[in-house]
């Protein structure tokens, strides 16, 4: 398997971060931390493992939003996330 | 619910409805091709769905192991019953039950539609390129279906291509349906095969390429809405090349499959 397969969209994340906000965010327009570029949730990178989900910015690779489950709890990092728009 | 003040009828606002797994039951199955398979599902609260979107599949063992993958959406936001295509793969830990063992009448536990993003709606003007490689063309057939249910002037206004990669013939998930759409022609249907091809093959033998979607895509003034699905070095590729055709990325909307399984 080579990496590059390992790697999805934010799209594919839409169900645990259903858990985590009221209304669907892929279509949601995110301003990445690291480098400012604003761009759909459902374009950033996921890379899926066992315990959770991490989404990074297509252009500078940065961690924008980590999701992950242990110990029966759901543990969110969005400190990469500078800004959300979500469309009403 | 409704509440009355007065003379006036003020409409509270709805609740968000929240995403909540529920069992869902299988009402048909399909095998489309020796390694895809349709199942039909009757889910009790289903909101309805966009074109596009999927759902979340859990399943869980009896000693509690728990197992999620997401899969697309074939089916049109108005057949009502909702189809899932899902390909086998060997060394899955979902796709085999899903594809060998469920069978009409059993129960499977769902949650969705998810997905804001990678999803058409027949009010999107421009005309609509859609590009599959392998069962990435699950969620391209639910809006391919959707376009189909309008009527002739609306699809007058919306052009559709679709570009398809499989590897041999016997692997074109659809493919009656497909034939159907191109003859005659609603929508131009533009076929790749990769591996082997028919002795009487007219259409491309070779993977999605730059000279390939030169031919196929709109020029980028036309603005057409561009979906890509597939396994993520097919979505990646394409996307890249539509981009350096001057297509702007923001109507280039990608969904990866990876592996999934």
């Amino acid at each position: 398997m080579q990496t590059e397969e390992l790697r999805l969209d934010g799209n594919a994340a839409g169900g645990v971060l259903r858990e985590l906000f009221a209304q669907d965010v892929t279509a949601a327009l995110g301003t990445c931390a690291g480098c400012g570029t604003t761009g759909a949730v459902g374009a950033l990178l996921e890379y899926g493992h066992g315990m959770g989900t991490i989404l990074r910015c297509p252009q500078c690779d940065a961690t924008v939003l980590r999701i992950v489950r242990a110990s029966g709890q759901l543990r969110v990092d969005l400190s990469g996330v500078l800004f959300l728009t979500i469309p009403e | 619910m409704n509440e009355t003040i007065g003379e006036r009828v003020v409409a509270s606002a709805p609740a968000p409805p929240r995403l909540e797994w529920q069992v869902a039951t299988v009402v048909s199955v399909i095998q489309e091709t020796p390694r895809a398979r349709t199942l039909t599902l009757d889910v009790p609260h289903w909101p309805g769905h966009r074109a596009g979107q999927h759902v979340d599949v859990r399943l869980v063992a009896e000693d509690g192991y728990q197992a999620q993958r997401s899969y697309s959406i074939a089916s049109a936001p108005a057949d009502g019953m909702v189809a899932l295509t899902v390909e086998r793969l060997d060394d899955g830990e979902v796709s085999p039950y899903l594809c060998d063992v469920l069978q009409p009448g059993d129960g499977v536990e769902v949650r969705g539609p998810i997905g804001g993003y990678f999803v058409w709606e027949p009010a999107q003007r421009g005309p609509l390129l859609l590009i599959a490689g392998g069962s990435g063309i699950v969620p391209l057939m639910a809006m391919l279906r959707q376009h189909a249910r309008a009527d002739a002037a609306a699809r007058a206004g919306v052009p559709v291509r679709l570009l398809y990669s499989a590897r041999t013939l016997d692997d074109v998930i659809y493919r009656a349906e497909l034939e159907r759409l191109a003859d005659p022609p609603q929508v131009d249907v533009v076929l790749t095969l990769t591996r082997q091809t028919p002795p009487d093959w007219r259409g491309y033998h070779r993977r999605v390429d730059r000279a390939m979607l030169e031919a196929v895509s709109w020029p980028s003034a036309d603005e057409p809405n561009v979906f890509v699905c597939g396994p993520t070095s097919l979505v990646e590729s394409v996307a890249t090349v539509l981009v350096a055709l001057g297509h702007d990325a923001s109507r280039v909307r990608t969904e990866r499959f990876g592996p999934t399984g």
